[in-house]
């Protein structure tokens, strides 16, 4: 089997776990999916790193640190706010007492 | 795949399953949170192995800058407000959009460094369309995102921008990006993957400027599968199974939250991106109407509601504009302890991106067991004494069944026009995001309520704390 054919199958396979998942996903919970997902893909923050550890020039380093910057913004604040959301639905009782502001 | 060790491929296998956990967690809101914890820390766990097998070159720095894009996206996420959600969530893909096509725009540097001479003759063609197809798609949905944040934001209009020419240069954009990217992948050269990104940038600008407010959350949620897949073809071009897998996972989501959206609005995603340009506009006459309305004041509604049986809530944005959830949750939680069975109904497209009226219910403190879906709901409005919309009016509009030719004709709707009375509480008569006439509104079983919105559920709750 050639790599490429590797790299297509796992692509495909992903497709379907995607979907799959995805579709089980109640509407309730449809903006904090979102968000989820987009910190997710904040991931690219791995290939940011790797860039800029191999950049020869400074150019490419200035750049690549940029990459680096934006995609840790992705990453970290997707994950924060999604779980900022979420800890609102996972709150059981509704508190009579304001919790914040 | 050969430049990673087994060991650290291993580990990327195990984030991967971390990233499929996070998704499935969302499918019940219980286990959601520690869902998208795993999810975190699979992101972690993957960023730091990096750091030990790599052999990397200027590693301060590179702590320096996660250190500071760490703080701006957690201040960022902690500040903002739940009905600022779109915005946030824009601006986040955005900015992972821009980091994708500048990975790929310096892996097309390094690419063409490494095969000795820079005609990028021995650079394998796929390994080229990736990178490509990466820093135009990345570059699309970094400016579309930035456009869309600014019309959530309100830094430009929100109405569909729509110019002469518009959609000229729109097809010329088009065509320059694909032969530009023809270019890249048969004589490649690094400046040009850098006018391929500008050409992507703008690009990106024209497809969401003619979007109106309305339909902007179908644009995020495109925006987002976007994003998604720039990062799995870039996970392709750096040898990277985790990035492929994690944004296969996104494409895959971000298309068919897409299609949900679209076929929730009755619409096509073709229609809603290229509505405007066709010169269809969407938006009906607007003229507000002088028909005899039935209007209330809040003692009535009180009454009303407080000798009801049953009782379902029709939120809309209107409401999240006026602060009023906390009020309105006190409201029904008052009905609740009086015996009365208050739900609430909420439309797909309720709010300003999928799901968004549901968290901002929820940042209210109303319980989720509360919040109804469309379908599951909509047999129920016959058997209901009072519908009580707050802030919505297209998501109620019969028209939607009724009136073929009408704009939002197709559109699956709340069936409040089946229950005993209907309460609207309104600003004004002004029709909604759709621009049609509401002929609800004019039905004898319907009652207006004129004002804020908070304001008002104050009054409303006062008196029937009175009763």
């Amino acid at each position: 089997m050639s790599e490429q054919v590797v790299w297509l199958t796992i692509f495909v396979l992903s497709i379907f776990v995607g979907v799959e998942v995805i579709s089980k996903v109640s509407s309730t919970l449809h903006t904090p999916l979102m968000s989820g997902a987009n910190a997710i893909h904040g991931i690219i923050l791995l290939g940011a790193i790797l860039v800029c550890g191999y950049a020869q020039t400074t150019a490419q380093l200035v750049i690549g640190l940029v990459a680096v910057v934006l995609a840790s913004v992705n990453m970290v604040g997707g994950f924060v706010v999604t779980d900022r959301m979420l800890q609102m639905f996972t709150r059981r009782k509704p508190a009579r007492s304001k919790v914040s502001r | 795949m050969s430049g990673i060790p087994v060991w650290a491929q291993l580990i990327y296998l195990l984030a991967a399953v971390c990233f499929i956990l996070a998704l499935k967690g969302l499918s019940s809101p219980r286990h959601a949170r520690r869902g998208n914890a795993v999810g975190a820390v699979g992101a972690v766990v993957a960023c730091v192995v990096v750091f030990f097998y790599g052999h990397l070159h200027h590693v301060p720095a590179i702590l320096v800058a996660i250190a500071v894009g760490t703080a701006v996206g957690f201040v960022g996420a902690r500040r903002v407000q739940m009905t600022q959600m779109p915005q946030l969530v824009a601006l986040f893909n955005g900015v992972g959009g821009g980091a994708a096509a500048l990975v790929a725009l310096l892996e097309l540097a390094d690419l063409l460094d490494s095969s000795g001479d820079s005609s990028g003759a021995h650079v394998a063609k796929f390994t080229l369309a990736a990178t490509t197809f990466t820093i135009l798609v990345g570059s699309v949905s970094f400016a579309g995102s930035l456009v869309t944040f600014a019309k959530l934001q309100e830094l430009m209009t929100s109405r569909p921008v729509v110019f002469r020419g518009l959609p000229v240069a729109f097809a010329l954009s088009l065509v320059a990006a694909v032969v530009l990217a023809v270019l890249v992948v048969t004589q490649p050269a690094l400046y040009l993957g850098a006018i391929l990104a500008v050409v992507g940038l703008l690009l990106g600008v024209l497809l969401v400027l003619p979007v109106g407010g309305a339909d902007v959350p179908i644009v995020i949620s495109l925006l987002n599968a976007f994003t998604g897949l720039t990062v799995a073809a870039g996970g392709y071009v750096l040898d990277n199974t985790l990035l492929l897998v994690a944004g296969t996972l996104v494409g895959a989501s971000g298309t068919f939250l897409t299609k949900l959206m679209a076929s929730a609005m009755g619409r096509s995603v073709v229609n809603i991106l290229f509505g405007a340009l066709r010169g269809g506009s969407t938006l009906g006459a607007g003229v507000a109407s002088d028909r005899p309305v039935r209007s209330a004041g809040p003692e009535d509604v009180a009454i009303l509601l407080a000798y009801a049986h049953r009782v379902i809530v029709v939120p809309g944005y209107g409401l999240a504009v006026a602060q009023a959830q906390h009020t309105l949750r006190e409201l029904v939680d008052l009905l609740g302890e009086r015996g009365i069975k208050v739900d609430y109904a909420i439309h797909p497209v309720a709010g300003r991106m999928p799901g968004h009226m549901n968290v901002l219910l929820a940042e209210a403190q109303v319980p989720y067991e509360q919040l109804r879906e469309m379908d599951d709901i909509n047999p129920e409005f016959k058997q209901t004494d009072v519908v009580l919309v707050v802030g919505a009016n297209d998501v109620v509009n019969p028209a939607a069944k009724t009136t073929p030719g009408a704009p939002i004709y197709g559109m699956p709707i709340l069936h409040a026009d089946e229950a005993q009375q209907v309460v609207f509480m309104k600003r004004s008569m002004r029709p909604g995001f759709a621009g049609i006439e509401n002929q609800l509104l004019f039905d004898p079983r319907t009652t207006l309520l004129f004002g804020d919105a908070k304001d008002s559920l104050g009054k409303i709750l006062s008196a029937v704390k009175a009763l």
